[in-house]
């Protein structure tokens, strides 16, 4: 700890500028992981305050608080917002924090990059958001913003393509720092197969992301070359093709909800062998399962389009191939539990975290292996059932494991422990209001009622209450998230380096809170 | 068990309606198809229920039995080829065991040949058009009127009151039980999706495509569903009736209809009061125009146009007639022509350039419509 100290004050004459502008300038890996994980937890708030008003339309049958073509805007904007705004500028935030401290880099490749890739976003998300007070409302065709249905939306349409412009390129500049970081800046002795696991994950995440990110601005821009310039890509009548636009777009779509997933993974991985004090089972398959999972993602796109009508040969090819995904997903599973298996656990916030995403992930793993049989997707597509099924995977998934990764980090980021007590209490109020909430929505789906519909049959009434009463707690327990977050800024009992009895890694030899500059001198790695 | 407790534990929370319903699995369907898909769903759960079984077992055992406070010891254990091996494969022979009948019953689906008759179904915003192609009928099916009307934000209706809430059709499609029939799917402005739950599939309704699927119905009865694809704001607003009948009862359907279909071309020839397009109009603007333009006729700034002193309604009868008959492209507004009948259009128009304030006094004659349909 001393020399890191030392090394830290010999540099303090460059240290970060005062004020505001230390913000809006920074090149700072920290500083701009703060700034994505602030951002996210705000675009977590706005996402979850427009589910909050699906959920009061939904709670009783007839129409009541919104027209419906506010509800169908509601339901587009939270799914764009928590997607993009959300999920992934919190994990590009975690990258930040990181990767430079667990590879033994002082900060990532490129940090003027890095801070361009962090401003594009709040102008993209205050653009977004403000379609909404615009003429006819914003985006209400869906967050696949399907066609012929989102031509029809009004003049919020060009500032709904720009403002994915926007969070395609920032995404794109995050993963080309992240793969340069990478492949630039290990430590001596960190070889590719000694990485930890969320290094791994994010690498591989970055590739998807640069893969996909074009595809889908390729996409979108079609969209505004049919409505404004008179092209024909997606309309029949002048020879174009509305399903094409869905290939195009699950081209993208599949791997971005691996984009969603693979980094929770990797979250998962470093906590679990923490916590279980033990290393983790099968490192090198984890790797292999992940680069396997990877590469299955760029061809099921069309298991989210089986109803389109497809020949038979390609509903037989997308079934098959979506089936295989649950091989790798398994094999994950199976290591994590042997992982705990003949450990020696204990259960702080972060790993009952975790314990609850093997448990809750595993469950939307079941349901999307059970909309993997394609005769059987023909009654779950568009239903409330596949509504539970992606919450499953990313709220508890990917959201739980951002709360884990929070937790699990927040003492080396600011030198202070959280409060264990307000930590378990969030955690159970999260973990059970978040099964009421979406549980009942797979019987809501199976007995028939269709997803993105802002009024519904009266036979639905008792699980859409249930449903809604589970959101209302869970959009509130978030609420108790901010403020420990907030407190624990603000202070507590002094983190010490290790943090963690059973950490291991090279943020963890760093003081807590780490030097303005990570490792000013590579560490050695055996 | 389970749905007792669900109940039990919603009551305890908030007073239920009396027709609060706990629906928990999906419906075993009508027809061979859709029995065939309840089992494949069936038996995938079960596997998948085992599996978990299995797996959370052996997590929450560890959870239980190996924490430190217990005074577990960690082992030191973390690779073994064989177990990576073991449960790579066992999966994918489970797999490869739920892929096969999966694989039939989607050979069976795409299997179209011999069937006995083909309706033509046209998915429209909002509402589904039905072409008996075999029997040269054709039919629209909006959401029911009152149905319409208590929806109405803060309409002041007792929605709970109402059977079948938002799943009740004017013009339910008929069919014969007993027969293959062959369902063509097509849209004509955005996407839409056919989806009658009893049938055991839902196929997208694509504009400038047509997609094909089948049923053969068992039993009589009325089998209800509605659009699974987003297609904007009435997209929870357009059901789906299906009415099963025995062999003789659809075909008397089928001659009333075209009674029915001879008798309104035969009144388009009479003139008409002003009264009775009036009324007529006002049934036809509250199916098929409310949606979208209002029951005031103030429409949705800047998504719908106002009726009220629109320069179309208030404008000469001719560009009125062919607004509401050829539609605006690139809009929700549909065709009518091909939707409505020359009265119905008559009156709609009568009405709209009477009602709303807009009072213009005119009264436009279904022969009117008729002469511009040539």
């Amino acid at each position: 700890m001393s020399s890191a100290t030392a090394i830290h004050d010999a540099h303090d004459d460059h240290g970060p500028s005062k004020g505001i502008m230390r913000w809006i300038t920074t090149t700072n890996h920290k500083d701009i992981g703060t700034l994505y994980l602030i951002f996210a937890l705000i675009m977590f708030m706005i996402g979850g305050a427009m589910a909050m008003i699906i959920r009061a339309e939904l709670f009783q049958p007839g129409m009541q608080l919104v027209d419906p073509a506010f509800f169908n805007q509601m339901t587009t904007v939270h799914a764009l917002v928590m997607i993009f705004g959300g999920v992934m500028p919190a994990f590009t935030g975690l990258a930040n924090w990181l990767i430079p401290m667990m590879i033994g880099a002082p900060d990532m490749a490129l940090p003027r990059m890095n801070n361009w890739s962090f401003w594009i976003l709040p102008f993209a998300f205050t653009m977004l958001l403000s379609t909404l007070f615009m003429n006819g409302g914003g985006p209400a065709a869906g967050w696949t913003m399907y066609p012929p249905l989102v031509l029809q939306t009004g003049d919020a349409f060009p500032f709904m393509i720009l403002s994915i412009h926007m969070m395609g390129i920032s995404s794109i500049m995050g993963s080309i720092n992240v793969i340069v970081t990478i492949m630039n800046m290990r430590a001596p002795g960190m070889t590719l197969m000694k990485m930890p696991l969320f290094v791994w994950t994010w690498l591989i995440t970055a590739y998807l992301l640069i893969a996909t990110m074009p595809v889908l601005a390729g996409a979108v821009t079609m969209l505004l070359t049919d409505k404004f310039f008179g092209t024909s890509f997606f309309s029949a009548a002048g020879g174009g093709d509305p399903v094409l636009y869905q290939h195009v777009f699950w081209f993208f779509g599949h791997p971005e909800v691996y984009i969603l997933i693979l980094p929770a993974f990797g979250i998962i991985s470093q906590i679990i062998p923490t916590f279980a004090r033990k290393p983790l089972f099968g490192y090198s398959s984890m790797v292999y399962a992940t680069a396997s999972i990877a590469f299955l993602s760029f061809i099921v796109w069309a298991h989210h389009m089986f109803t389109v009508g497809m020949p038979t040969a390609g509903e037989l090819f997308f079934m098959y191939a979506t089936m295989m995904i649950a091989v790798p997903t398994g094999v994950k599973v199976f290591n994590w539990v042997s992982t705990m298996w003949r450990g020696s656990m204990t259960f702080e916030t972060p790993m009952l975290f975790a314990i609850a995403f093997v448990f809750l992930f595993t469950i939307g793993g079941f349901s999307g292996l059970m909309l993997a049989i394609a005769p059987a997707d023909f009654q779950y597509h568009d239903t409330y059932f596949v509504v539970a099924h992606f919450h499953y995977v990313l709220v508890s998934g990917a959201v739980f494991s951002i709360m884990a990764a929070a937790y699990y980090w927040m003492p080396k980021w600011t030198g202070h422990m959280y409060d264990e007590k307000l930590g378990k209490i969030h955690f159970w109020l999260s973990a059970i209001s978040m099964n009421v909430l979406f549980f009942p929505q797979h019987f809501l789906g199976l007995a028939g009622m269709p997803r993105r519909i802002p009024d519904y049959s009266v036979q639905f009434t008792g699980f859409n209450q249930i449903s809604s009463i589970g959101g209302f707690v869970f959009g509130l327990s978030q609420v108790l998230f901010c403020y420990i977050v907030y407190k624990t800024i603000k202070g507590g009992q002094p983190a010490t380096d290790n943090v963690w009895e059973g950490a291991h890694g090279l943020e963890w030899t760093l003081p807590s809170p780490p030097p303005y500059h990570s490792f000013i001198e590579a560490p050695a790695v055996k | 068990m389970a749905v007792r407790g669900a109940a039990a534990f919603s009551s305890l929370l908030i007073p239920m309606g009396a027709s609060a319903e706990y629906g928990l699995n999906m419906t075993e369907g009508a027809t061979s198809l859709s029995h065939e898909v309840y089992g494949l769903h069936m038996t995938i759960l079960w596997v998948c229920v085992v599996i978990g079984a299995v797996v959370f077992g052996a997590m929450f055992y560890s959870v239980f039995k190996h924490r430190k406070s217990k005074g577990a010891v960690a082992a030191n254990f973390h690779e073994s080829t064989f177990a990576e091996f073991a449960w790579t494969i066992v999966p994918i022979l489970i797999l490869v065991s739920m892929a096969i009948p999966a694989t039939k019953t989607l050979l069976a689906m795409d299997d179209l040949s011999d069937s006995d008759m083909t309706i033509k179904v046209t998915g429209i915003q909002w509402k589904w058009k039905y072409d008996y192609l075999d029997e040269d009928i054709s039919l629209v099916s909006n959401l029911a009127p009152e149905h319409a009307k208590a929806s109405q934000r803060n309409s002041g209706i007792d929605v709970t009151k109402i059977e079948n809430y938002l799943l009740e059709v004017d013009n339910p499609v008929v069919v014969p039980v007993g027969k293959k029939i062959r369902f063509l799917m097509t849209a004509n402005d955005v996407i839409h999706s056919w989806w009658v739950p009893a049938l055991g599939w839902k196929k997208d309704a694509i504009p400038g495509f047509v997609n094909e699927m089948w049923a053969r119905i068992d039993k009589p009865g009325t089998y209800r569903g509605q659009c699974a694809e987003l297609c904007g704001k009435g997209h929870g607003f357009m059901p789906i009736v299906v009415v099963a009948k025995s062999e003789a009862d659809y075909k008397d359907w089928v001659a009333m209809k075209r009674e029915e279909k001879a008798a309104t071309l035969a009144s388009a020839d009479r003139a008409w009061t002003k009264d009775e397009l009036m009324k007529k109009g006002q049934q036809v603007y509250t199916t098929t125009c409310m949606a979208c333009h209002q029951a005031n006729g103030q429409g949705l700034p800047g998504a719908f146009p106002a009726l009220a002193g629109s320069p179309v309604v208030k404008g000469p009868v001719e560009g009125h007639i062919g607004v509401v008959m050829n539609g605006r492209q690139g809009t929700a507004m549909a065709a009518f022509a091909g939707l409505m009948s020359d009265v119905d259009i008559a009156a709609v128009i009568t009405y709209e350039r009477n009602a709303f304030g807009n009072d213009t006094g005119d009264v436009v004659q279904p022969s009117t419509i008729k002469a511009a349909r040539k």
